[in-house]
């Protein structure tokens, strides 16, 4: 059971949580993630670490809320307790030094950038934050980002804030093959298929962290095989993080949709208890 | 002692009595206990059938050297509950190994009854002691958690491994506690194995049998990860026993392999038996069952999964390489899964898997295999016949091939020595750190819950031996 201390409503419908974790506080790194689970007969899913405060002892996570678990997690206020939350998990992101490196974020995944474009800075590199939307309602964390990033561009798909369009067409307009030695990228599998699609004649080293669907999180299961180069990995303990030139996206997109129907009759469910089809 | 002379004849060509089970069109729809368990009439007359061997191999074969000769002369004697405290004394989980220990390659492989005849059902008559106790002290109020005084042990995983060195560690007055990386308590016998087989309410009592001794239990915590074994050492853990089990599916390695509907067993079975997908959309975790399953492999997880498939209303096979006589998993279970309608396919292995275009499995590809000279492991080796390809439809694949140690705690631990991916001990469990111990499949590999017991008893022995040298 861990305490939360703080939320905050991003956008309307992803919530910023500070949560008590005092020994996953001390250990975490840029990169990692945590298995949650909201209440006792909830499904255990990933969530990233984004930021830590030594002194509270905490740890915060966003989560945005779609299906039946990330709703209900972000349903609870602070001083609710989360049932579950085991971490740190998987291996951190890689951080080299002395480079130009592109970070590229997109809905919710902008919010995993945070942590890694300040550990990238935090190690000397030059650090350009390309960051992507719905509307403008949906920008998240900007301020930290800011202050993360020497350089923060952001692309909503209404144009109703900064570049119209989504972050391929907005780095396809600012940057060209040699401008940057490294990147990495967060969002939706398109989004990240897209920009490894993109670059992947650009001579730079691009990193995907992917989010598959997940249960022990720790190497038992096998549920978030992802295939890269052409080996079957683990997205829980060989990543998240994968060279994203070579993952398997096509398979990846199609194993996430595996329990739609599932997600629907259990969101179905959940509503009408709520009250919220009538 | 005044009954001795009374004391009734055995009878050990009486036949053996056969456990009663649920009518198998029941069990097609249900997630309740399968084996019924003697009625004490039929445990009284079981017990006659042992001999009272004056040298008996039953109690050397057994793991734990459970004095099994002295149990069921208590049974004969009508003193259930004696014959519990018997048991207890080497093993305090009866109910848990009454129902998943292969009793046929131990106790009842070695019984001398079984020469002649069918060897007496000690399994059966250990879990009808444990059953028997249950239902008269259900109702007891818990007795406050005793406090342990001696140093502090760490115990990694709740497995059967560590349950039985917490056990005899506390015993020792050790302050116990075992950390479990999951959210629930038990190891295997929690995500492993189904409610049918282990129903939860024996589990659980036989833990908080351990809570009441004074273990401790932190849920959520992966040693290696919320904590490394330094760590631990220096939060005051003066010995640390790994028994992390063998957490890590070995994969089929064909193509297709990454298809919707393909799991592994540790999946499938994590999915319902962990996460109780079985009462979906009661739980939230779903799982995936089609009309048609085929389950690869011929050990006690594929045995398992198919039972769970049946359940699911899916008409399921088990794909096995070998013939029937190599099949791994507990007899019984095999004759439960024959009873509820699994059909075995023999001599046959998966080849491909062919998906559609949304990249569900929709066919198996399937090779002939004859039976060749003895592989390493002492049964015939399948040989694939070329040519004898054949092709069948399929909607769910669960690949139960086995698994191998969990690598968390390794990986996190470099200077920790493993053979291939297993940590490597001397006697008693001992690694290559210093006070560090481990045991169970993260040692052994995919092995039996009785053998890991063992090791966990050789390991809190030789903790206990480690940590009074080091007093004086």
């Amino acid at each position: 059971m861990n305490l939360i201390l703080r939320k905050e409503w991003l956008a309307p419908d992803i919530a910023l949580m500070e949560v008590e974790a005092p020994r996953i506080e001390k250990r975490w790194l840029a990169g990692q993630f945590i298995i949650i689970r909201p209440g006792a007969h909830s499904e255990r899913i990933p969530l990233t670490i984004v930021d830590s405060n030594a002194e509270r002892q905490s740890i915060t996570m966003v989560v945005q809320a779609i299906g039946k678990t990330t709703r209900e997690t972000a349903a609870l206020d602070a001083g609710a307790h989360i049932a579950d939350l085991v971490g740190p998990l998987g291996e951190p992101a890689r951080i080299g030094s002395g480079a130009r490196v592109l970070c590229m974020g997109g809905g919710v995944g902008v919010a995993e950038l945070l942590p890694v474009a300040r550990a990238f800075r935090a190690h000397g590199n030059h650090v350009v934050a390309l960051c992507g939307a719905r509307t403008d309602a949906y920008r998240i964390l900007d301020g930290e980002l800011r202050k993360a990033a020497g350089d923060l561009k952001w692309a909503t798909d209404d144009g109703s804030y900064g570049f119209h369009g989504n972050v391929l067409q907005l780095l396809r307009g600012m940057a060209q093959p040699g401008d940057f030695d490294e990147g990495h990228v967060i969002g939706p599998i398109p989004m990240m298929k897209a920009v490894a699609d993109a670059t992947r004649d650009w001579g730079m080293k691009l990193h995907a962290s992917l989010n598959p669907v997940m249960i022990d999180g720790t190497g038992m299961c096998g549920g978030c095989r992802v295939t890269v180069g052409g080996e079957v990995r683990f997205a829980c303990v060989d990543g998240p993080e994968f060279d994203a030139h070579l993952v398997d996206f096509d398979e990846m997109a199609r194993r996430n949709r595996a329990y739609r129907e599932h997600e629907k009759t259990i969101l179905d469910k959940h509503a009408c208890r709520l009250g919220l089809s009538q | 002692m005044a009954q001795q002379g009374n004391r009734v004849k055995p009878n050990p060509k009486a036949p053996r009595q056969v456990l009663p089970v649920l009518a198998p069109e029941i069990r097609a729809h249900s997630a309740d206990e399968v084996a019924l368990g003697f009625t004490a009439e039929q445990a009284k007359l079981e017990a006659l059938r042992c001999i009272q061997c004056a040298k008996p191999a039953c109690v050397d074969a057994c793991p734990l050297h459970i004095d099994i000769k002295r149990f069921i002369l208590s049974m004969v004697e009508g003193g259930f509950d004696a014959a519990l405290e018997a048991i207890s004394e080497q093993n305090p989980f009866p109910g848990v190994c009454g129902r998943v220990c292969q009793h046929e390659l131990f106790c009842e492989d070695a019984c001398l009854v079984g020469k002649k005849w069918d060897p007496v059902a000690i399994g059966s008559l250990e879990r009808f002691c444990a059953d028997h106790a249950r239902l008269r002290t259900e109702e007891a109020p818990p007795s406050p958690p005793r406090k342990p005084t001696g140093p502090k042990v760490a115990l990694v995983g709740s497995g059967p491994a560590s349950m039985i060195a917490a056990y005899d560690l506390v015993r020792k007055n050790y302050r116990v506690t075992i950390f479990e990386a999951l959210h629930k308590l038990g190891g295997v016998l929690a995500y492993g194995i189904p409610n049918f087989r282990l129903p939860r309410n024996i589990l659980h009592d036989e833990i908080a049998r351990l809570q009441n001794m004074g273990v401790e239990f932190v849920t959520d915590f992966i040693v290696g990860r919320t904590a490394t074994i330094d760590g631990l050492f220096e939060e005051g853990y003066q010995a640390i026993f790994i028994g992390t089990g063998a957490g890590l599916p070995y994969m089929m390695k064909i193509p297709g392999e990454n298809l919707i509907g393909v799991y592994t067993a540790n999946e499938f079975l994590t999915r319902i038996n962990l996460m109780e997908a079985y009462k979906f959309p009661e739980a939230d975790t779903p799982v995936r069952v089609g009309a048609r399953t085929v389950v690869i492999g011929g050990g006690n997880s594929a045995m398992d999964a198919a039972r769970w498939a049946k359940r699911f209303g899916s008409e399921t096979t088990i794909l096995f390489r070998r013939g029937r006589a190599e099949l791994r998993a507990r007899l019984e279970e095999i004759e439960h899964a024959e009873e509820e309608g699994v059909h075995f396919e023999f001599l046959g292995a998966p080849v491909r898997l062919l998906g559609d275009e949304n990249g569900f499995v929709v066919e198996m590809e399937i090779i002939r295999m004859e039976l060749g000279p003895p592989d390493s492991s002492g049964r015939p080796a399948p040989v694939p016949i070329p040519g004898s390809e054949y092709r069948i439809p399929v909607d769910t694949v669960v690949a139960a091939i086995g698994q191998g140690p969990n690598p968390t705690l390794q990986r996190a631990t470099p200077q920790l020595v493993t053979r291939n991916g297993k940590i490597a001990v001397n006697g008693g469990g001992a690694t290559s750190l210093p006070m560090v111990f481990a045991g169970g499949d993260v040692v052994r590999g995919g092995s039996t819950v009785i053998l890991a017991m063992k090791d966990g008893r050789e390991a809190a022995a030789a903790i206990d031996r480690a940590l009074s040298q080091e007093q004086q």
